[in-house]
């Protein structure tokens, strides 16, 4: 057991940190940044890309660099730092994950190829409006129409879905969920993009017969490898929240050194410097919780069970120090020029994206009573 | 970055399994699960048996029982321990005063004492805490005044846990009331609580036991060869003390037992013709409160893991803070299953409900103590905001 990062994993922090801050280390940059479409920088993304990232878990065949979970960890914390608009965990993680697990290899070549080249940027159109977090289609239907597949319904929020050049598309076939590729300009394809309260971007995406192309090259039931796309991309948003979180705190602290009220610094009331120790106490755990969500995947285990304990403990810190970094700030937290709210805007965000707190509390209670005790070290994790 | 313990680890873990669930009396081990009080002989039983293996004192020097083990075995240790329901080693010796002795004390003191304190043929109590100087441990009063080749101590401590057992004590004490900050002026002695001049008494919880006393010294003559290391640098030898006292202090093993036994309980209970186990804000909370206890677990191996350069990791603060709020979760839980039965608490003969419900209120109120006792709650909220966040 061992929680320390090696000396390539630190160089790669670094190289993610010193991009990113000059990107967004001056958060006005960033208010300009997602102010217009597509939400994002494209010179950012592209990179990126030059560096390698947006190809970091790809097989080196396909475009990518062959990496594993603990450096997608380290660039999802680094994106959260300074809270980066640009889509990695929705395009690399989740979309790019499922096309690698699923995939042909024409496809992987072709879609994760172009994204680790910042060419082509796919994003998952999954959520249907009306349901929640679930790892199945329901109201996007697929049918085959003499050897051309035509999806049909509504998905929405797709985050990214107006920029994105290709959509992974889950649809119900058979009683199952097959997955879909459906290229922008594809006949009966409406998307409607707007602005998300942290930032980012989403669309409703309209479905009318239109074509498109099996991912993967046989039509099963692919609900299994979905939920396991989305707890991975469950564990790299608990790195970015983690990111965030740790800004929002520091930010915190140092505002709490500086301002001054009764003729004293903030840091002289002890009602304000317990509620950032606890602050610090729930980052930490989040934090121990993250990294070993993304051991366990490292090492084949649980990650299902691990994206949801590790989205738990993330979901309740980020609420804690999102909302608590805005009250000891007072009112210029709650101003969109200063940077803290943000944080907690992305926060926010990220919990109502793949699953809060209380969704992933729902399943572990589920299986509660089916085990004795948890042993983080040992069965089913490691 | 891995998860997975070495084979040697592995190994490890299974060699304290095995001896803790075979070589330790499964009657006092049954006493630990049932969380019924031990007696003074099965403290003792426990320990040397535990002596005799060399499992008692291993964060000791190598020279005088200790296995030179990394933090990471001691972690290993401690929770295989609160894990087979095994007393672990008496605090007082095993924590706080062994230590300091074999840091601070003369060759003569050590001879004269570790052995015995690893086998608790001496039972060490605490003389620290007065009326007046709890979380300002600083502000102690009691004196003791040089008279020739003694010193004469007198004074009061307060919250001397298993007094009653003790053989001798371990105090801080006043000697130079002059000095310019009161931390200087304080010395540790040691001597036998049948002193002439001490006088020991019980102090009753709210949970209805004796587990810790008021000490008052009247003229108590201690030979000057009983001043652990330099007069007037106590302080600096408590503060040593105080940091091994938090080490541990998260008690994972002993939280996920309790748990366990809520589970097992909350399955045994009828809510609504049904388990209560099966109610779904029951499932729920027990739910939360293993995630929270897997997190801190964690966070354990995380500051075990970096603090083998003896640098303790900056996260380790937030063991004592949240290992105590989920000891005190934990056993609040078991309260609430117990619901209605959890009033027979003095039940004695003549009633049906079962043990485990009967000891659950006591229990509960008891640990009230364990975010106060070790530096309280808000002592560690202090020194994060101070120590860690700069303010």
């Amino acid at each position: 057991m061992d929680f320390t990062f090696d000396s390539e994993q630190n160089d790669l922090r670094e190289a993610v940190r010193g991009l990113l801050e000059r990107a967004y280390g001056d958060s006005e940059q960033r208010r300009k940044v997602v102010a217009n479409d597509p939400g994002f920088d494209e010179k950012t993304w592209s990179r990126l890309a030059e560096m390698g990232l947006l190809g970091l878990p790809f097989a080196e065949e396909h475009g990518g660099m062959g990496a594993g979970p603990m450096e997608v960890a380290i660039v999802a914390e680094e994106i959260g730092r300074v809270v980066a608009p640009e889509p990695f965990v929705e395009a690399v993680v989740l979309a790019g994950g499922l096309i690698a697990a699923v995939g042909t290899d024409a496809q992987k070549s072709e879609i994760l190829g172009g994204l680790a080249e910042g060419a082509i940027l796919p994003a998952f159109a999954h959520a249907e409006p009306g349901t929640r977090w679930s790892p199945s289609a329901s109201a996007v239907t697929a049918t085959d129409d003499g050897g051309t597949w035509r999806l049909t319904g509504v998905k929405e929020p797709v985050p990214h879905g107006a920029r994105a050049d290709v959509l992974v598309v889950s649809a119900v076939v058979d009683g199952g969920t097959a997955l879909f590729l459906v290229r922008a300009g594809a006949d009966g394809l409406s998307r409607t993009g707007y602005r998300t309260h942290d930032g980012g971007r989403a669309a409703n995406v309209g479905l009318d017969s239109t074509p498109a192309e099996l991912l993967g090259d046989a039509p099963g039931d692919r609900t299994a490898a979905v939920e396991r796309a989305l707890a991975e991309a469950r564990i790299a948003y608990s790195h970015e929240s983690v990111g965030a979180m740790d800004t929002a705190l520091r930010t915190t602290a140092e505002y709490l050194k500086t301002r001054k009220q009764f003729g004293v610094t903030l840091n002289r009331f002890q009602a304000l410097t317990f509620r950032a120790a606890d602050m610090y106490v729930s980052l930490e755990l989040a934090r121990s919780t993250a990294l070993w969500a993304s051991m366990v995947q490292d090492a084949g285990g649980d990650v299902v069970s691990a994206a949801d304990r590790a989205r738990l403990q993330t979901s309740r810190a980020g609420r804690h120090i999102g909302k608590d970094a805005i009250q000891l700030h007072g009112g210029i937290g709650v101003t969109a020029e200063y940077k803290v709210g943000h944080y907690t805007s992305r926060l926010t965000a990220i919990d109502h994206l793949l699953g809060d707190g209380d969704w992933a509390l729902g399943r572990l209670a589920a299986s509660v009573n089916s085990y004795e005790t948890v042993d983080p070290l040992g069965a089913p994790y490691a | 970055m891995r998860l997975q313990l070495s084979p040697e680890l592995e190994a490890f873990r299974e060699e304290m399994r095995t001896f803790f669930t075979t070589q330790v009396p499964q009657e006092i081990r049954d006493t630990v699960a049932a969380r019924r009080h031990l007696t003074k002989e099965q403290y003792v039983e426990t320990q040397r048996v535990l002596n005799a293996a060399g499992l008692a004192v291993p964060h000791w020097p190598v020279e005088w029982g200790g296995r030179d083990w990394t933090p990471l075995q001691r972690h290993i240790w401690r929770e295989e321990m609160q894990l087979a329901s095994v007393p672990e080693p008496l605090a007082f010796n095993a924590s706080m005063i062994g230590p300091v002795i074999a840091a601070f004390g003369n060759q003569e003191q050590k001879e004269r004492f570790l052995p015995k304190t690893a086998n608790l043929d001496i039972w060490w109590c605490q003389g620290f805490s007065e009326p007046d100087a709890g979380s300002d441990l600083a502000s102690l009063r009691t004196t003791a005044v040089r008279d020739g080749d003694d010193w004469v101590v007198n004074g009061q401590k307060t919250w001397t846990t298993l007094g009653q057992h003790a053989d001798w004590i371990f105090c801080l004490v006043r000697t130079d009331p002059t000095a310019e900050k009161k931390q200087r002026g304080i010395s540790m002695l040691v001597f036998p609580m049948d002193s002439p001049g001490v006088t020991l008494r019980p102090i009753e919880l709210i949970d209805g036991g004796y587990e810790v006393n008021e000490v008052f010294f009247e003229d108590v003559r201690v030979p000057a060869e009983n001043l652990i290391g330099e007069e007037n640098r106590g302080w600096d030898y408590a503060k040593f003390l105080l940091g091994n006292e938090r080490v541990g202090i998260a008690r994972v093993g002993y939280t996920k037992r309790l748990l366990a036994e809520a589970k097992e309980k909350a399955s045994e209970i009828t809510d609504g013709g049904r388990p209560l186990s099966e109610d779904p804000r029951m499932a729920a909370r027990i739910a939360e409160l293993e995630n929270e206890l897997v997190a801190l677990e964690l966070t354990a191996l995380r500051v075990v893991a970096n603090s083998a350069d003896g640098k303790p990791h900056p996260a380790s603060s937030v063991l004592k803070l949240r290992g105590s709020e989920l000891q005190q979760a934990a056993t609040e839980l078991i309260v609430d299953i117990a619901g209605p039965l959890s009033l027979a608490s003095f039940a004695d003969g003549g009633s049906d409900i079962p043990d485990w419900a009967r000891v659950a209120t006591p229990e509960y109120l008891n640990y009230r103590k364990v975010s106060i006792y070790g530096g309280s709650n808000e002592v560690q909220r202090t020194i994060i905001a101070g120590t860690i966040l700069g303010l």
